[in-house]
């Protein structure tokens, strides 16, 4: 009971996070936002890649995710767009297929000329994982016959001479969890030899950074709502990413405050235990 | 009439995320019906998305178009309702033959690629000449992951007991690993802020209009 009695409320914590989270968004602070390398290396995947090549974005993930993986895909897909690359949206998650088309809605007033079947398609979500990315080294047009809304791909121009990944430049995973980018790394890059880079989740992401390595794995990772930050920094838009940079930083600064106070608490109430 | 189910969601979407953050303060009435709202309208929505993103263009339509060419999809069909014949008493049985047909086709097609990509690739990418990379940091940076992966392999080698050097550098394999574990636990708190940020951002921007969305 005692014990008990020592400890804070932990409402009291959540509605200081809550507070740390919330003032900072209305009132912004404009904490500076450092480039790490990984993310540059996306970064430079997609800008050195000449234009009218075609590219694989994998939309793995669903709303639970958005917050974090949202702004980063679409940063990544209006840097693709301005540098005239074709992108094939694909989906391992159901849920992918409209998170790739809720960022080419949002991105089409900023670039009107941009015509469905020529600059992108959306291939829609196929089950498998693995299997799936697999049977599209081999044969990419027997696993997606047809694009999202049933029209055949024979009839969309940006698939012509698409067969497997031999004319893609690069592919892109925004992976949320299984299956995801670790499958595309399995397979694509590790058994077709195709460039394969992405963003995770924070909490996916130790998981995942192995593969950025001398093996060149992963070309480069955006890891979390930092590194979709430093994504729009690279890119030089402010998405909701940046936005939210100052709410994050001042919630780690309360977690460890709060850390440092619970242990020093605890360190001084063990050394007056021991006096005793 | 699009607009008004626009607001219409926003703010039906407001009122569950503060009926679900209500929790936080304590349990309630409301959070229970949001909780119970959201399992339900997950439940139906996967059912009706099942039929009509798998079951209907890679099953149904391929068989109406040309039986001839892809009866072959008949065995996953019949395979997806043994599986379904668990639900029965007397027939659960059943079901042990089509797990047992994925689990081990699963483990023989991830079999290899795991070997591959994360073993061998990731041994190769650690056999490494930390010396030759440009610059200082770099070297630092490199020796510490040659010596934090050899370190941290030999604390898990449990045939021979942890005393003098070997007990040293798996003691320093330790450090490695608590490291590592501090890293992880550093993203989970960003990933779980980041979703705190992103319903903030909603109930701040687009259903408040406080700050631009």
């Amino acid at each position: 009971m005692a014990e008990k009695k020592k400890q804070l409320d932990r409402r009291w914590i959540f509605l200081t996070i809550f507070l740390g989270v919330a003032l900072p968004l209305i009132l912004k602070i404009g904490l500076p936002i450092s480039v790490s390398e990984n993310v540059r290396n996306v970064y430079e995947l997609v800008e050195n890649t000449p234009p009218d090549s075609k590219v694989i974005l994998s939309f793995d993930y669903d709303p639970a995710s958005k917050p974090e993986l949202h702004p980063m895909a679409r940063a990544v897909v209006k840097q693709c767009f301005q540098k005239n690359l074709k992108i094939i949206f694909t989906a391992l998650w159901p849920m992918g297929v409209q998170m790739a088309s809720d960022i080419v809605d949002q991105l089409k007033d900023e670039f009107p000329n941009l015509k469905y079947g020529e600059n992108y398609v959306n291939l829609g979500y196929k089950a498998g994982g693995m299997v799936t990315i697999q049977a599209m080294g081999r044969n990419l047009r027997a696993i997606f016959p047809q694009d999202m809304n049933g029209t055949s791909i024979d009839e969309l121009p940006i698939m012509n001479g698409v067969n497997n990944f031999e004319t893609i430049a690069f592919v892109i995973s925004f992976s949320a969890g299984d299956p995801g980018i670790k499958q595309w790394v399995q397979v694509a890059h590790d058994t077709y030899k195709l460039k394969t880079s992405g963003g995770v989740t924070g909490v996916s992401a130790p998981a995942i950074l192995p593969y950025v390595n001398e093996q060149k794995q992963l070309t480069g990772l955006i890891a979390g709502l930092k590194g979709a930050a430093e994504y729009e920094k690279l890119i030089r838009t402010l998405g909701t990413a940046t936005s939210g940079m100052d709410a994050q930083s001042l919630a780690h600064l309360i977690i460890i405050v709060f850390i440092l106070t619970a242990n020093i608490n605890f360190w001084i109430a063990k050394k007056k235990e021991k006096k005793k | 009439m699009v607009h008004f189910f626009n607001i219409l969601g926003i703010w039906l979407g407001a009122y569950f995320t503060l009926a679900i953050f209500s929790f936080l303060y304590k349990d309630n009435p409301f959070y229970k019906v949001a909780e119970q709202i959201f399992v339900g309208l997950s439940a139906g929505y996967w059912f009706i998305y099942t039929i009509y993103s798998i079951l209907i263009p890679n099953l149904f339509n391929p068989l109406k178009a040309d039986f001839g060419a892809n009866w072959i999809k008949l065995v996953p069909a019949v395979l997806g309702v043994m599986m379904l014949l668990r639900l029965l008493p007397k027939g659960n049985w059943i079901s042990r033959y089509p797990i047992a047909f994925s689990i081990g086709t699963t483990s023989g097609l991830a079999f290899m690629k795991f070997v591959k990509s994360d073993v061998i690739k990731q041994l190769t990418a650690t056999m490494i000449n930390p010396f030759a990379a440009g610059n200082w940091i770099d070297v630092i940076g490199q020796i510490l992951l040659v010596v934090g992966t050899i370190t941290g392999v030999i604390y898990f080698y449990f045939s021979k007991k942890h005393e003098g050097a070997f007990g040293t550098t798996a003691k320093i394999g330790i450090y490695f690993l608590m490291v590592s574990f501090g890293a992880a636990f550093g993203y989970t708190a960003m990933a779980r802020i980041s979703l705190l940020i992103g319903r903030l951002q909603f109930l701040l921007g687009d259903w408040l209009g406080i700050i631009p969305h």
